[in-house]
């Protein structure tokens, strides 16, 4: 288990003031204009250094992604956009940094900022963390009132640090729909290229990162990229919030070492599996975009990006679902499917179109009111789906519903077949021509 | 989610108009985006309009933040329209958000539903005595306390049909309710209690300037040959090796403790002085001259080194280069003194790499 | 350039090209929806994707450009596959997912024949689909006069979004909702505000949005269609009358890069059943008081003996704002052999003399010109009314980069922002002056434009507006050998033909509006000018299309051919020669207007000497050699010109300058007879209250 000492959310559970005072005495705001001082390369390298990838689901190299910004301005303003708008189901660490520890959110984003020569930055947060808001805009005022940041702050380096409000748009959580909903529009996701870095905020540089990303930069960049980097395996490494919800005895949120396993991860920090391990049907690893892996795959992998993804699914942002034997399966990846249906944004046609079909057709598999050839057709349109769209919301849609086939196909087969062989006054469903 | 449309004409209030103070506030929103881009606060004023018509929003208050911000209609419109949470028909006294995400959905909200299905009659409706009305919406991001509801403004956590049947008592007739995790839990800690982030010295302040420790090293060893060659390149560095060793830069070594803010409040003193907690340990710093080190006996090892670090060998460094990364310090990885309540380290052999920084073996 | 690999075949196309402009390069058809070359990409339909090698998915080619395509590991050009497996799953799925909740009422839709969505499907979807469930069911929405919805078919493409909002410049248009439950709407159903509002309906590649005053008349397959013009206003926008039968059932724009691109306005496009109503289609006697039914023998009896009998001092003529050259030159000729010096062509009484030059009533810089103005002035004009398609192509010039466009006149929304100057000719003067800040702009800038209204010459101080505005556009260096920054906005189609023509009143002849006085003439020959009121006295001879003002002064009506029903030249405000084409008969004993003529001639005893429309266009360019260089536009001397006009002097007076077009929709007979045209400016003048209020 990671030591406390190595812990970056010393506050994660708000057990102490989430106050500048008592911040600081955790070690934020420690020496900011040392690391200040290093200079604008020596932020990026360090980051790069210490190997963390975005917290945000993606898991792109958050240094790499910081150096894409232009060395040199050619006079639009350059800005930093944090991306708090948490809405990946399974997913609340943001809160919890954001509630508890903001100074270490706030510091990240002045030394991030600096490294990329902005002097704004935008924390755009859901618009349903009404507390956190307040939270967070409360520790902004303590930050801006002790001159930490501001147009003339002790740092010397003028920087403005804003909050603003999202109001319930999950496709607000990918970048570049953050921009537009930044904007006063409809958070809907732009093309890439111009990658934002380039054509970001209001045409200008942008670069937008998750909270988790930019609040360990303070603490990575005090204590080295290499000590960042001994944590962890190659390629995931570090320490990383997960969140775990569902089936467990005590659901919790925890910071851990990338690559502990699912089994430490329970055990550990959640009181072990409800009904114990015989229980475990599968898990859902890193918010409900991912595809979920059944439990004997799940239950000894190493949570870190790679193996994840060796497993056909992915760490995306370390939220844990956990689905015990109790759970209708089915129902539950058809709920997914609902959640995605009423997230999509409706900009493009494969993912506005297909999300209400795929739900229409999980809804009806559910209840086993279905064919099993359809099963088949439901693969397909999830393969139309992914890959064709703007954003990656479509893939999202479509990948928990090929986990499900992949993994638990006998189960709805075996659905259909139990409706069928009942009376039942449906008609066979023949698609209209 | 079906059509959102406005409510009907005759639910529409007449006019909207900021409150005074509302259209201060809407002026300070409008202030934080660079000039011309004042359509970003578009949403911030629709919540502020929405909060002040009780919870819903009215055509006319679309139309009033239009004018504010000198936008189409339809663009407004459109925003209020797209976003989920602008409630679009009159609302409950208490506006029930009910999570149905997964997690929740998985952790009993569906039983919240049938309950409040059961009290308030389909979702959408306002109750006759015009306390409630209720929505199931998607994830709140409140997993680990599912299941859960978001009231007003509130999360109400942890939730049973029970428990949220008293809490709704408890609003309807005004009696005070505890917001958040209705069992007991502080926020997202396993329930009884963490055991984890217990080690006192995170919270007492004294790891506060330790990690200063490796730059002053390095800073010593910035003129070998060693730490030049290692400077060469810290991305090259972490991609080639592995698994570097685990320097202790962030720990609180036995030194920097022992005149940390816990001893001296074990002594009776203040444990972190009136003035350090009002002024930034940069501002002070930063102006310590060079040579002259912090003569007051009060300031802390850490913070002394810290200026030291800062005005001084820190001055010497190349700003316009990488510096050097610095040694790893494997060799003092062990806990400190006052580790000693944290669960044993022994399970991580990694801990006590060599001093040289030797890639960990795989398998460990 | 780069090399570019499209299907095996390389090409070399800029960098800055789309992978879609690279296909069509190379010869590959790429289906589409949302992008259209005019419109900002949106890329949101996703038809058009395409194989690119190396990338771990399809891309969009609309959006996706050339530049940002890596080449190969050995430096070998990217390639495209626009065949491939990948590319031809991708399509057939997009195609799949919007024909799922697209309803099949093919057959009686109204796009069906000229639908995208159809023919697209025909050529890149899969025979039958797999789709189950429900359709969805949208609303239909109220979105104006011009345009009715079928939402049902919607395909989202947001084609008509973006068009109003970058073309039109107006936010008529919105989509409310997410998802799957996105709706296209206007602000709650309220009636569109554009004047270009139709072009949605021409964008959308479904039924969708079809033209309400046409729909369920008309099947594409049924119609002949002729390549014409428009004469509504004086841009001469290039159009598609399309008729059925003898009947004119609608106009589409054609594409003319010059003038329209591929945009027409409401009146262009909605005059058509005002082809149809309150037509003349017999000659008219005036007997007793009253009209009668005549034959063609007994109008030009009563004409020839009126005529004969008349001092030629004492007979005049008039061109309206819809006359052909051809018609006009023979009633010139006519005249002429007369000798009748008694003629005028400016309607409205503007101050414009073809002796100061061409270029003292032409549109100098041309449309296309607009696009290289680098500041622009307007006096005494609100193009968006006056020649829609113009100020589109001012907006246009505003998107591509800053401009600045300073008002003087009606303060009115322009749709791209402007500096309001002042209502009146003082304004001017204070800007010749240099006691505005405008004219700092003016004198900053390389190529300014400075544009003066038909509204602002037809004042008694019209000449000294002409002059003071011509003195500007001098002063600031708007008139050069390479620039032509001074220019007149005309507003009727007849009017640029007839002042080439010299139709003005010869050596002691009588103006406009000195004929249209009570007594001032015996006999007045009235070539379809109803904007006018003409006074008590003289025996009038109207010849022309509708019912309207002119009709019901004439004593002898001649029914003579709209623009759809004649072949006839017409020159635009820049001075380009066009010609309709002729997409139908006129109604009953109506005729071409040059043969009326000619027949009248032969009456009159002064025979014209052509017989056929061929042997009167080779007089016509004999002896006025520009109109045969059609889609041309002859140059004019702007600096010998504009020094002239600014040496006319004279005073101006201090009242406030007004638009040439008070209602943008009914502008002349044929908009006035449209039942269409009169609920679209009922519409605009609530709309017009309601913003007053």
């Amino acid at each position: 288990m990671l030591s406390d000492q190595d812990r970056i959310f010393t506050n994660l559970y708000g057990l102490h003031s989430p106050g500048l005072e008592e911040a600081r005495k955790r070690g934020a705001w420690d020496g900011t204009k040392f690391l200040l001082e290093m200079g604008r390369d020596w932020i990026i390298d360090e980051m790069k250094a210490s190997g963390l990838r975005g917290r945000g689901g993606a898991g792109f190299p958050t240094g790499l992604k910081w150096s894409f910004m232009p060395k040199k301005s050619d006079g639009r303003p350059h800005y930093l956009v944090v991306n708090a708008d948490e809405s990946e189901p399974g997913t609340c660490k943001d809160r919890e940094i954001m509630r508890h520890d903001p100074h270490l959110l706030i510091e990240g984003c002045m030394l991030a900022s600096f490294s990329m020569a902005a002097h704004a930055c935008y924390i755009y947060i859901r618009g349903e963390y009404v507390a956190e808001k307040h939270a967070l805009q409360k520790a902004v005022d303590e930050a801006y009132a002790a001159r930490l940041v501001g147009k003339d702050n002790v740092h010397g380096y003028p920087f403005d640090i804003y909050v603003h409000h999202g109001a319930g748009a999950y496709i607000c959580g990918e970048e570049t729909a953050l921009l537009e909903s930044l904007e006063g529009k409809k958070g809907m996701p732009r093309l890439k290229p111009p990658f934002p870095a380039n054509m970001g905020l209001y045409g200008c540089p942008t670069t937008v990162n998750n909270v988790e990303s930019i609040a360990v930069a303070g603490t990575i960049l005090r204590r080295g990229g290499a000590w960042f980097a001994g944590l962890g395996g190659k390629n995931n490494t570090g320490t990383k919030l997960f969140c775990v919800s569902g089936h467990v005895n005590k659901p919790c949120n925890v910071e851990e070492e990338l690559g502990i396993t699912f089994r430490e991860l329970i055990d550990k920090h959640c009181g072990g599996m409800r009904g114990g391990w015989d229980n475990l049907l599968c898990s859902i690893p890193g918010g409900s975009s991912v595809p979920l892996v059944p439990a004997e795959q799940i239950i000894d992998a190493k949570m870190d990006f790679d193996t994840l993804r060796g497993l056909g699914s992915g760490l995306g942002t370390a939220a844990v679902i956990v689905l015990d034997r109790s759970t209708d399966i089915v129902s539950a990846i058809a709920r997914i499917a609902y959640f995605y249906k009423h997230e999509s944004c409706g900009q493009c046609t494969p993912c506005r179109e297909g999300t209400g079909w795929m739900w229409r057709v999980m809804l009806r598999m559910a209840e086993g009111r279905a064919q099993r050839r359809e099963i088949d057709m439901l693969l397909d349109v999830t393969k139309q789906i992914e890959g064709h769209t703007i954003c990656a919301l479509g893939d999202a849609a479509a990948w928990p519903i090929q986990g499900l086939i992949r993994h638990f196909r006998p189960e709805i087969e075996k659905r259909i077949d139990r409706y069928s062989a009942n009376p039942h006054s449906d008609p066979v469903r023949i698609a209209a021509e | 989610m079906a059509n959102r449309r406005l409510a009907p004409a005759s639910e529409q209030p007449a006019s909207f108009a900021f409150s005074p103070e509302n259209a201060d506030w809407a002026k300070g929103q409008i202030e934080k985006y660079p000039e011309g881009r004042q359509a970003s606060a578009v949403i911030p004023l629709l919540w502020k309009a929405q909060e002040q018509n009780g919870g819903w929003l009215p055509r006319a208050a679309i139309e009033a933040v239009a004018a504010e911000l000198g936008m189409p209609h339809i663009r407004v419109l459109e925003v209020a329209t797209f976003y989920t949470m602008f409630a679009l028909e009159p609302v409950g006294r208490f506006w029930i958000q009910l999570c149905g995400t997964v997690p929740c959905d998985s952790c009993g909200a569906r039983e919240l539903k049938d309950y409040l299905q059961e009290r308030l009659g389909p979702p959408g409706h306002v109750s006759a005595d015009g306390n409630f009305s209720w929505l199931e919406v998607e994830c709140l991001g409140a997993c680990c306390n599912a299941p859960m509801a978001q009231i007003n403004q509130d999360y109400y956590e942890d939730l049973t049909p029970d428990l949220l049947g008293t809490l709704m008592d408890d609003l309807a007739s005004g009696r005070p309710v505890k917001v958040g995790s209705q069992v007991g839990r502080t926020s997202s800690e396993p329930k009884g209690g963490a055991d984890t982030l217990i080690d006192t010295t995170l919270f007492d302040g004294s790891r506060v300037g330790a990690w200063r420790k490796r730059f002053e090293e390095h800073a010593a060893d910035d003129t070998t040959a060693e730490g030049k060659s290692e400077a060469a390149s810290s991305e090259q560095r972490a991609a080639t090796d592995p698994k570097p060793a685990k320097p202790d830069a962030g720990r609180a070594a036995a030194s920097s403790a022992s005149d940390g803010p816990a001893q001296r409040s074990a002594g009776g003193e203040e444990p972190v002085k009136a003035g350090d907690k009002s002024d930034a340990a940069d501002s002070k710093d930063s102006k310590a001259q060079p040579g002259h080190p912090s003569a007051d006996a009060g300031v802390t090892v850490a913070r002394a080194e810290a200026a030291g670090a800062e005005a001084g060998t820190q001055s010497d460094l190349p700003r316009d280069e990488p510096p050097p990364q610095p040694l790893a310090s494997g060799a003092s990885d062990d806990l400190g003194p006052d580790d000693a309540t944290a669960p044993s380290k022994a399970d991580k052999p990694s801990g006590t790499a060599s001093k040289s920084g030797a890639p960990k073996t795989e398998g460990n | 350039m780069t090399k570019l690999i499209v299907d095996g075949t390389e090409v070399d196309v800029p960098a800055e090209y789309t992978l879609l402009q690279a296909c069509e390069v190379a010869g590959a058809e790429i289906p589409r929806f949302c992008f259209h070359e005019r419109l900002s990409i949106a890329g949101n339909c996703r038809m058009c994707l395409v194989e690119l090698k190396g990338a771990p998915k399809p891309v969009a080619s609309c959006a996706y450009a050339v530049k940002d395509c890596r080449p190969g590991p050995n430096g070998e050009p990217p390639e495209i596959l626009t065949r491939s497996g990948t590319t031809k799953k991708a399509r057939e799925g997009v195609m799949e997912f919007l024909l799922i909740n697209h309803p099949l009422d093919c057959p009686i839709c109204d796009q069906g024949g000229h639908c995208d969505l159809q023919d697209q499907a025909m050529a890149y979807g899969v025979d039958s689909t797999r789709y189950g469930e429900n359709k969805r069911a949208v609303e239909e929405k109220y979105i104006g006069p011009l345009v009715r919805t079928a939402m049902n078919r919607c395909i989202h493409c947001t084609r008509c979004v973006r068009f109003l909002a970058e073309v039109a410049g107006v936010p008529d248009l919105g989509a409310i909702g997410r998802g799957e439950d996105m709706e296209i709407t206007s602000y709650l159903e309220s009636a569109m505000g554009s004047e270009l509002q139709g072009n949605v309906a021409d964008l959308c590649p479904v039924g969708a949005l079809v033209h309400k005053p046409q729909s369920y008349e008309v099947r594409p397959w049924e119609l002949s269609k002729t390549e014409s013009i428009d004469v509504m206003d004086a841009v001469g926008c290039a159009i598609r009358v399309d008729a059925r039968g003898r009947e004119v059932m609608q106009i589409e724009p054609r594409v003319n890069e010059d003038i329209n691109e591929e945009w027409i306005s409401d009146k262009t496009r909605h005059a058509v059943d005002g082809l149809r109503a309150q037509r003349l289609d017999r000659p008219y006697l005036r007997e007793n008081g009253r009209l009668r039914p005549a034959s063609w023998g007994e109008a030009f009896a009563a004409i020839a003996a009126k005529t004969k009998a008349a001092d030629p001092k004492r007979v005049g003529a008039i061109v309206g704002d819809l006359a052909a050259v051809e018609e006009i030159y023979a009633l010139k000729i006519l005249m002429a052999s007369l000798g009748v010096t008694n003629l005028d062509c400016r309607q409205a009484g503007e101050a414009i003399d073809p002796a100061w030059g061409r270029a003292a009533y032409t549109f100098n810089p041309t449309i296309p010109g607009i696009e290289d103005a680098d500041a622009i002035l307007l006096v005494g004009t609100n193009p968006r009314l006056e020649a829609s398609l113009l100020n589109v192509r001012i907006r246009k010039r505003w998107r591509m980069a800053p401009l600045a466009v300073g008002l003087i006149g009606e303060a009115v929304d322009l749709t791209y922002p402007h500096t309001y100057l002042g209502a009146g000719p003082e304004t001017l003067a204070d800007l010749a002056a240099g006691r505005h800040s405008f004219a700092e702009v003016l004198k900053g800038a390389s190529r300014p434009l400075v544009v003066v209204g038909t509204g602002a010459l037809s004042r008694p101080d019209g000449a000294a507006i002409l002059a003071a505005a011509a003195a500007l556009a001098k002063d600031v260096g708007a008139v050069t050998p390479e620039w032509n920054g001074f220019a007149v906005l005309q507003t009727a189609a007849a009017r640029v033909g007839a002042l080439d023509l010299g139709f003005v009143p010869g050596e002691g002849g009588l103006d406009f509006a000195a004929m249209a006085e009570p007594g001032a003439l015996d006999v007045l020959f009235n070539l379809g000018a109803d904007e006018v009121e003409i006074g008590a006295g003289a025996f009038v001879v109207y010849q022309g299309t509708h019912g309207d003002r002119g009709a019901t002064r004439a004593d002898v009506i001649l029914p003579g051919a709209a623009y759809t029903e004649k072949n006839a030249t017409f020159v635009n405000l820049e001075g380009r020669v066009q010609t309709t084409n002729r997409a139908g008969f006129p109604p009953g004993d109506a005729r071409e207007d040059w043969a009326i003529l000619r027949a009248l001639s032969d009456v009159l005893g002064k025979r014209l000497a052509f017989d056929s429309l061929g042997a009167l266009r080779r007089a016509l360019y004999a002896e006025y050699p520009h109109f045969a260089a059609l889609d041309a536009v002859a140059p004019g001397d702007l600096v010998a010109t504009v020094e002239t006009l600014a040496g006319l002097g004279g005073e101006t007076n201090r009242s406030a300058l007004v638009s040439a077009v008070p209602d943008f929709y009914l502008t002349n007979a044929i908009a006035r007879a449209s039942r269409v045209l009169a609920e679209c400016s009922g519409l605009a003048r609530t709309r017009g209250l309601e913003a007053a209020e």
